[in-house]
């Protein structure tokens, strides 16, 4: 019996059912998701509409080496997430707890390998408002935009941590790390559109 | 099928759109090597992200299982892209109607 028909006793049938039938925490989730959606395409049609308008754009990128591990990082984590969910719902807490902790590691590398990038640009001169290669536009854009992925990475990191020891605990349950879940695999889907659109495109031949 | 097997099934399920998901991505780095325009590279590559990331909806966020959820996703992020073409026309107009661009 659900907390709410204990609550409720004989008037449990006035509760409404929930939204597409998901669960509110769910709906929440997902809620956040289209909302953080909008706001990452609006930074994707924005840095289209400018490398559009901008003559003479510039190429920097010699190699995909690092991206393209990056990329296989950010891919392989969901994987490991949704092993994660899987065990957590066949009631396996060790397993899920181990796959919630490897999938938090994957997320660690991936920011790192992220930052090491970004140091060796801004070595070379790069910054929000300054670029070696041409027009400024193009590092305002580049740092802005894969700097909101990585601090949404950094977020699913934090909680990845914070709701496996919980889930550990017993406090969360398999419902819970599935919607934080939801989220990483987000962070995932957001780097497939920022991987052609930012590095690809801009690759030099 | 009883829950170990749906188990097995599912996990068998992710590791094959893993996979596509993976080959679409390497897909994506052999578009990047071609030689062809930006304009036609761009529209190869947004259909593949596209592809990739309807997999990963669909599948990884279990968007499949939950018709009603499906299309409330799809009608409200297909009405927010086409929203956003508006300013296309703008950013072509700039390069055009620039002193360089002549």
């Amino acid at each position: 019996m659900s907390q709410a028909e204990v609550t409720m006793g004989a008037h449990s049938g006035l509760m409404e059912e929930p939204t597409f039938s998901v669960p509110a925490k769910k709906m929440a989730m997902w809620l956040f998701i289209i909302a953080d959606s909008a706001t990452f395409a609006g930074c994707l049609f924005a840095y289209g509409f400018i490398r559009n308008a901008t003559p003479n754009w510039p190429r920097p990128f010699h190699g995909i080496t690092n991206v393209a591990v990056m990329t296989f990082i950010l891919l392989t984590s969901s994987l490991t997430m949704l092993f994660g969910v899987r065990s957590a719902q066949r009631g396996d807490k060790a397993g899920a707890f181990r796959w919630t902790m490897i999938t938090a590691l994957a997320g660690i590398l991936f920011a790192t390998l992220h930052i090491r990038e970004w140091m060796s640009m801004i070595a070379e001169g790069a910054n929000l408002f300054h670029n070696p290669w041409g027009t400024p536009l193009f590092s305002s854009l580049f740092f802005s935009i894969t700097g909101l992925h990585l601090l949404h990475v950094t977020g699913g990191v934090v909680a990845l941590i914070v709701v496996g020891l919980r889930y550990q605990g017993g406090r969360y349950k398999a419902d819970d790390l599935e919607i934080t879940g939801l989220y990483w695999h987000f962070v995932d889907l957001v780097w497939m559109f920022v991987v052609p659109l930012v590095y690809l495109l801009n690759l030099a031949h | 099928m009883n829950t170990a097997e749906a188990q097995n099934h599912g996990a068998k399920k992710d590791l094959v759109v893993y996979v596509c998901i993976l080959a679409l991505a390497g897909i994506q780095f052999l578009i990047a090597y071609q030689d062809i325009s930006v304009s036609q590279m761009f529209v190869r590559m947004l259909v593949v992200a596209i592809l990739e990331g309807a997999l990963a909806l669909l599948f990884f966020m279990h968007l499949w299982e939950n018709r009603g959820l499906k299309w409330f996703v799809v009608i409200f992020t297909v009405s927010v892209i086409l929203g956003m073409q508006y300013g296309w026309t703008d950013s072509f107009r700039l390069i055009d109607g620039a002193p360089w661009a002549k």
